[in-house]
């Protein structure tokens, strides 16, 4: 179980999954415009996470899709024309901090409790409710963490369980000055970051 | 800040920024959802044009578009009025063309509750159109209308269209005259990265078989001259897309046609021997590429295009320059070399000799192709040429002349029948000193013909050249070639007479049945102050040639028999 992001991982089609961060206006209408480019192209978008991000009145979308990465780079550049979208990077082979949340509530008896609050230490979870029957866990980490704890506790009997979707962030660099998430990028790797003066990725040039 | 700053009406807040915008003519149609802003219109010099059909505003306002490079605006009402807006969208979109559609919509209190004509149109057309925007206050409309018609006009133009419920028509707001945008995500590139012009013009003066493939972008941007100036330099063909032509004079000596599907055989054939292929403004259509896999596969590929997202699309791009093109032509013409391709050249006079696909078979019947060379022939390559989607657009595209740039247009993206009328009458009303031809088919006809009336209220005088075959020509061509002759719902057997049909419409009808007809009927209507409808009926045994079956590639070129 590691704490660090893990490497593109495989769908259950064998599509490799892409993580894909855009920065977008803080409008109505916005999720659906991104999300019909997404669809446009019969792609599933297996998580998406949105809220508000450090500039006002913007916003910061994750989406892992899955799909050939040659295309996700492309839906990438047309998702960077919507005029409401400020900055789009495909992150996938970029040093990337991922997390995602999970509330699972879990039957728990009086014989199973100590064993469900063993694992949740492990795990470094919260308890966050408990009833009677049953016990509600809070659990942040890396996605692969979180599908752990899951399998570990579906044999007490899983009541429910909500996930948040992974949020992602290149990681800082470890240079001063250095540009964040590009410490450790592949030079090849797919980026498209043409708009932001801020944004860490540089224009694209002449060798493609 | 400005002295400008006063109450207005949500509707005069419209024609304020409108008129701000130099809008001086809108193509439209009203219903209940935009009676506000018809009950204003009339204070403003703003010429309205009733069509009868919204699709026609939208063609209209696309045709006016391309034919002045300003932006053609079309209003309609909710519901039905909004969802007709629709194919005319999707045809601005996909050829990159500057509309801004301005739509009622219900009550801001009705919205969702499936109103009487509600349509979520902004939903609807959001795949259609570059952006759009639902207006639920009128301080919002001023800043609105701006950046609409700054994205539709600027970077790749595209359409917008604004969604204005009624109430916010009636509601009271402050016009400041000097609104400011708010469009942080949208810097539409200028100039390309230098480095990328080094890349580019070491590409270009290595190279031994090059080609420019000249798409709209040339003409959008309004780079025609320039183009001349880089081809002229370094001695390199021009190849045109369908969008492309008369982005070079045909009789220029660099000039070798449109490729692709129905391109002239030796353009295609050029492609596919070139060493490199100089993409300005083209986006590498699968009508030109056929199979991608196939396509081109000795050549390097340098991609200019304002539009990042068509590098790599569908042909990988060794040298991208993103930019606008003139700014880029710009930039590179004065770096290169001067250069010859004697050998070059002379290899592509050889093709052009051998695979002669402009010339027409020996008939006594009429054929598309001889309507299209003496309209050529008999109005000068200034003349402006709308055309449906068929054959006949094929052979329009094959056998028009121009010694102007951007004096073709067509629906090249959609392929959108019914573009020829509509699409017409708004080209002729921006440009209405110049000529303006219409090549239709009778099927494509027949799709919008009720603007004959909008015609004729308004003494817009295109002249229509109905290629009537009496069928869906390109269909019967379809079923021959790759649907083993199986025709069927491919026939026209009760057409009207379009001759009296225009005389119904008040316009003048005209028709030709043969060859030695063209001349004096051309020459007629030419001379006719006002619109004319010619049925120029010809041969319903014809195929386009060359043709290359979609998906293939340059080896399954076929050729007319000889
Ligand atoms: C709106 C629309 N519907 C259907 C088609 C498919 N289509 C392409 S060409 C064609 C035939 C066009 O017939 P006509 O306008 O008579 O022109 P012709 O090919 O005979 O010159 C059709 C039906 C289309 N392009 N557009």
């Amino acid at each position: 179980m590691s704490m660090n992001g893990s490497s593109p991982g495989k769908g259950a089609n064998g599509l490799s999954k892409r993580t894909v961060i855009a920065l977008v206006q803080d409008q109505p209408g916005v999720l659906a415009r991104v999300a019909g480019l997404f669809r446009r192209r019969g792609f599933n978008i297996a998580s998406l996470a949105v809220g508000r991000s450090e500039r006002e009145g913007m916003s910061r979308m994750t989406f892992e899709v899955e799909g050939d990465p040659e295309i996700v780079s492309h839906v990438a550049r047309q998702l960077d024309k919507l005029i409401e979208v400020v900055e789009v990077q495909d992150v996938t082979e970029w040093d990337i901090v991922w997390r995602e949340m999970a509330l699972i509530k879990v039957s728990a008896t009086a014989e199973t409790r100590g064993e469900i609050m063993q694992l949740t230490e492990i795990f470094r979870a919260t308890i966050v409710d408990v009833g009677a029957e049953a016990i509600g866990i809070e659990v942040t980490g890396d996605p692969d963490k979180i599908d752990s704890m899951i399998t570990l506790l579906r044999p007490f009997g899983l009541r429910e369980v909500m996930r948040t979707g992974r949020v992602a962030m290149p990681r800082a660099s470890l240079e001063v000055g250095g540009k964040d998430g590009h410490n450790v990028r592949d030079k090849d790797a797919k980026f498209w970051v043409p708009n932001s003066p801020d944004s860490p990725g540089e224009k694209r040039t002449g060798s493609v | 800040m400005s002295t400008d700053s006063r109450e207005l009406s949500g509707a005069q807040i419209v024609c304020e920024s409108l008129l701000r915008e130099g809008v001086d003519v809108v193509f439209g149609l009203p219903g209940g959802a935009i009676l506000p802003l018809y009950g204003v219109l009339g204070q403003y010099p703003l010429r309205h044009i009733l069509v009868r059909h919204e699709q026609g505003a939208a063609h209209a306002a696309d045709g006016y578009s391309r034919a002045t490079g300003k932006v053609g605006v079309a209003f309609a009402t909710s519901g039905p009025g909004a969802t007709n807006l629709i194919t005319g969208l999707a045809t601005a979109m996909m050829d990159s063309s500057a509309v801004v559609a301005i739509t009622g919509q219900v009550g801001r209190a009705a919205i969702g509750r499936d109103a009487f004509q509600e349509t979520d149109i902004t939903g609807a057309t959001l795949p259609v159109t570059k952006h759009n925007y639902l207006v639920m206050h009128a301080g919002d409309l001023e800043r609105t209308i701006k950046e609409a018609f700054h994205i539709a006009r600027t970077g790749r133009p595209g359409p917008v269209l604004i969604d204005i419920p009624k109430d916010v028509f009636q509601e009271m707001a402050t016009y400041t005259g000097n609104a400011e945008m708010d469009l942080p995500g949208y810097n539409p590139p200028g100039e390309a990265d230098t480095g990328d012009i080094d890349a580019a013009v070491e590409l270009i003066d290595q190279s031994e078989r090059p080609v420019i493939l000249a798409g709209h972008g040339v003409l959008i941007s309004h780079a025609s001259e320039e183009l001349r100036e880089f081809a002229e330099r370094a001695e390199i063909p021009v190849i045109t897309s369908l969008l492309g032509i008369s982005g070079i004079a045909t009789d220029h000596p660099l000039h070798v046609g449109m490729p692709g599907m129905h391109g002239v055989a030796y353009a295609s054939i050029a492609l596919d021997e070139a060493d490199l292929i100089i993409a300005a403004g083209a986006r590498f259509d699968d009508r030109i590429t056929g199979d991608t896999k196939r396509f081109a596969l000795q050549s390097k590929k340098i991609h200019m295009d304002v539009d990042p997202a068509e590098i790599d699309k569908n042909v990988k791009a060794d040298v991208a320059l993103i930019g606008d093109l003139k700014m880029v032509l710009g930039q590179l013409v004065p770096a290169l070399k001067k250069n010859r391709h004697t050998e070059w050249l002379r290899r592509i006079e050889h093709l052009k000799a051998e695979h002669p696909s402009l010339s027409i078979r020996e008939t006594d019947e009429l054929l598309g192709q001889h309507v299209v060379k003496a309209i050529a022939d008999a109005t000068g390559g200034g003349t402006h040429i709308v055309t449906g989607v068929g054959q006949h657009q094929m052979w329009a595209a094959q056998f028009s002349t121009f010694d102007k740039p951007n004096r073709f247009h067509t629906s090249g993206g959609l392929g959108t029948m019914g573009f020829e009328v509509p699409a017409a009458m708004g080209v002729q009303v921006g440009v209405p000193d110049e000529v303006v031809w219409s090549i239709a088919g009778d099927g494509g006809f027949q799709m919008t013909m009720a603007e004959l009336a909008t015609l004729k209220e308004n003494n817009i005088p295109v002249k229509y050249a109905i290629l009537n075959n009496n069928q869906l020509g390109m269909i019967t061509q379809w079923q021959d070639f790759v649907y083993n002759k199986d025709f069927y719902a491919n026939a026209y057997t009760g057409n009207p007479d379009f001759v009296k049909l225009a005389e119904a419409f008040g316009i003048k009808g005209l028709r030709a049945t043969s060859q030695d007809e063209l001349e004096s009927v051309i020459k007629e209507a030419m001379a006719h102050d006002g619109p004319v409808v010619i049925d120029f009926q010809i041969s319903q045994e014809a195929n386009v040639y060359p043709m290359i079956p979609a998906g293939e590639s340059i080896s399954e070129l076929i050729e007319e028999p000889v």
